[in-house]
């Protein structure tokens, strides 16, 4: 899932305060389980802003709401169509893609990012997300038994790991990054196959992900023809 | 390593090659625009070493450029080995540089991947890291040998223009104290392959270790594929010792050496004895072919160790 | 300007401080009108969104009383609870509300007197933040008796705070 965490509540007050009519904008899906941005998040954040509001003696009216994914038409329904339009500013607490779609949807409406997105996670165990995917455009996922350099080591390093790796742990983060190079290395040790490592992993083809310009994919054959 | 015949033509290899014990030094450039701060160091290096690397950005820290400074000290009759780190150029500006640097008459170059830039003065940068510094070494390696960039055209101006590889004398770095300790002698058989002529080490602190990766090194005959030069630092004090041991990843420390560090009367003597007996046991070790000396800040005190440990004079450095 | 009795909303645990609360009544022990109780099946039912709703809802001071640590009758209600109280005391003072408005007791059932103890003093430490004013409640204690009356006898009020019921 698309990870992100909220931004500084200043921040957002600032983004929003000179506004009467603010719609707090909760996503249903990545931003619901990463707990950034789902119903309960804008519930507490809609709190806030109106705690914060009576605290600087500003007329603010606020309104929540949380659909079911902000990355896609159809969930922008009447309901929400209606409050959208209502609203001076929208406060949206989906990702970076959740806010430039609204955008894209309402081009007459302010809206504004309640959080930071950070990156493609996984929920290791309650309240932990880590970072397992860069988005490259090219998986190498297949000539690392899984464990991926690219997004997992602080260099990218296809041929690690680095001079830095000290008791499994990355020198960037000793405390809570493991060195990926290191996972690598034993998993290869004990898939009883340590002598690939020593195969030269030639430059990577960059031109797939975000280096090559934004990404564009067409599925012909699930458009409609009009 | 093509041992059959001269690849580069610079001072450090013809040392290596000619079996002489070598020794390398290190000149950390400026963080200003003062030329004259490279002349200086390079004026007490001049002669005590075979060749001297110029870090390049070193711990991720904007500083004069080490192809810059690298020049300045062939000015001064100084041979350069430029440190080149892929932390802060794509293959197409280190490639630029590369041929840039040969045009300029440097002959060597390490290749790093070079410390993150969240160690440095510039945490907030972006890094680059679009090739590792294996994936470098092979990519000199191709420049010199296969006459080709990284994308496979011929290293030349147009179809009629004359083809001018760069000939570069590849070095890269190996750390036999880093984790996974079983996998660093592969990873220096990875970088032979890739087409390192030349192996810089990190510093020993823990002279026990070392000679286990050189014996495993042995094993596998890689030092007749490679030059290998092991790393030295003196120690200044045992504060020093410390710090490092506990700061600096990749570094390890024989209890024994902090013992020593702390009782004595004068640190930094002890430190200086120290890295002498060290340097005494690797002139002796097989597959150990030089030594490359890094002291931290010290640029000045290269000729007195040197001296002392029966490392002068040099060779007479050639002039390419 | 002295505003009438703050209020206080107090979410007890149905298996702990609510039972102490009845406890206290049974017990005539006299504690503050103001403070209107929730009753909840556990402190760990409670949530940031819950707790700023309160004080959205014109409450000057919310506690939140739960079992002994350890002795939840959920095993672990009571200390999810220690850490939800917290998250939303960050949450208020960014908002500008002053974190000390809410907190977390810890009342077991049998101590009908220590919840009318807590109850008042937590109403008295409401009181005295509506009087001084939000500003100066994160001073340390040391100034607090003085502050608290705002008249020169402060002592005598500092003593009562601090004896036991």
């Amino acid at each position: 899932m698309i990870v992100s965490e909220q931004k500084p509540f200043g921040q957002i007050f600032d983004f929003v305060r000179d506004y009467n009519n603010i719609l707090v904008l909760g996503c249903g899906t990545c931003m619901t389980v990463c707990m950034a941005g789902g119903e309960n998040e804008v519930g507490v954040l809609s709190r806030q802003l109106k705690l914060a509001a009576r605290h600087n003696n500003l007329n603010m009216n606020i309104d929540e709401l949380t659909i079911t994914r902000q990355c896609d038409r159809e969930f922008f329904d009447e309901n929400a169509t209606e409050k959208i339009n209502r609203s001076d500013v929208v406060l949206s607490l989906g990702c970076g893609v959740g806010v430039q779609y609204i955008v894209e949807l309402f081009p007459e409406v302010i809206v504004r990012p309640g959080v930071n997105t950070r990156f493609y996670g996984a929920n290791i165990s309650q309240g932990l997300w880590l970072e397992r995917c860069a988005g490259c455009g090219e998986c190498v996922l297949d000539q690392y038994e899984g464990i991926c350099p690219i997004a997992r080591c602080a260099k990218s390093l296809m041929n690690g790991p680095c001079g830095g790796s000290a008791d499994g742990m990355c020198e960037v983060d000793t405390e809570n990054t493991e060195c990926a190079g290191q996972l690598i290395y034993e998993r290869f040790k004990n898939l009883n196959k340590l002598d690939e490592l020593l195969e030269i992993k030639p430059p990577k083809n960059w031109s797939a992900g975000r280096d090559g310009g934004p990404g564009r994919i067409a599925r012909e054959d699930m458009m409609f023809d009009e | 390593m093509n041992r059959n015949s001269e690849v580069s033509g610079s001072n450090l290899e013809r040392v290596l090659r000619s079996g002489e014990f070598a020794l390398t030094g290190e000149l950390g450039p400026p963080k200003s625009a003062d030329r004259n701060n490279v002349i200086e160091k390079a004026k007490y290096l001049k002669g005590n070493v075979d060749a001297a690397n110029i870090t390049d950005n070193q711990t991720a820290i904007a500083r004069l450029s080490s192809i810059a400074s690298g020049v300045i000290c062939l000015e001064q009759g100084l041979e350069p080995v430029v440190q080149i780190t892929t932390r802060d150029r794509n293959r197409l500006a280190i490639q630029s540089d590369v041929l840039g640097a040969a045009a300029l008459g440097i002959k060597n170059i390490l290749c790093l991947t070079g410390d993150h830039q969240s160690f440095g003065n510039h945490p907030d940068a972006k890094n680059v890291f679009d090739i590792d510094s294996l994936q470098l070494v092979n990519m000199l390696y191709k420049m010199r040998e296969e006459k080709i960039f990284e994308c496979g055209d011929v290293i030349r101006n147009g179809k009629k223009g004359r083809v001018a590889e760069p000939r570069i004398f590849i070095g890269a770095a190996a750390n036999p104290f880093a984790e996974p300790l079983d996998y660093r002698v592969m990873r220096l058989e990875k970088k032979i392959n890739a087409g390192a002529d030349f192996i810089q080490t990190q510093v020993i602190y823990n002279m026990e270790r070392f000679r286990q990766w050189m014996q495993d090194v042995r094993e596998k005959k890689l030092h007749e594929k490679v030059y290998i030069l092991a790393g030295v630092t003196p120690l200044k004090s045992a504060r020093m010792a410390r710090y490092m041991k506990e700061n600096v990843s990749g570094i390890t420390f024989t209890e024994d050496i902090i013992r020593r560090m702390e009782r004595a009367e004068d640190q930094k003597t002890e430190g200086r004895k120290i890295a002498l007996e060290q340097i005494e046991e690797l002139k002796k070790m097989e597959g150990v072919h030089g030594v490359h000396l890094m002291a931290i800040g010290g640029e000045k005190s290269v000729q007195g160790i040197a001296e002392e440990a029966g490392l002068l004079p040099r060779p007479p450095a050639v002039t390419g | 300007m002295l505003k009438k009795k703050p209020k206080i909303i107090a979410f007890c645990c149905h298996y702990c401080a609510f039972t102490a609360a009845d406890l206290a009544g049974t017990m005539r022990l006299q504690y503050p009108a103001n403070v209107n109780i929730v009753r909840l099946p556990c402190t760990g039912k409670v949530n940031a969104n819950m707790l700023l709703q309160a004080f959205v809802d014109e409450a000057d001071g919310v506690m939140v009383a739960g079992c002994e640590p350890g002795s939840c009758h959920f095993l672990e209600g009571n200390v999810r609870a220690v850490k939800r109280v917290s998250f939303a005391r960050e949450k208020l003072s960014e908002a500008g509300i002053n974190p000390e408005r809410l907190e977390m007791f810890h009342i077991p059932a049998s101590e009908g007197p220590l919840f009318a103890k807590s109850a008042k003093e937590f109403t008295e430490k409401i009181s005295q933040l509506e009087k001084k004013g939000d500003g100066e409640a994160d001073e340390p204690d040391s100034d607090e008796t003085g502050v608290e009356t705002g008249e020169t006898d402060s002592r005598e009020i500092g003593a009562e705070k601090g004896e036991p019921d």
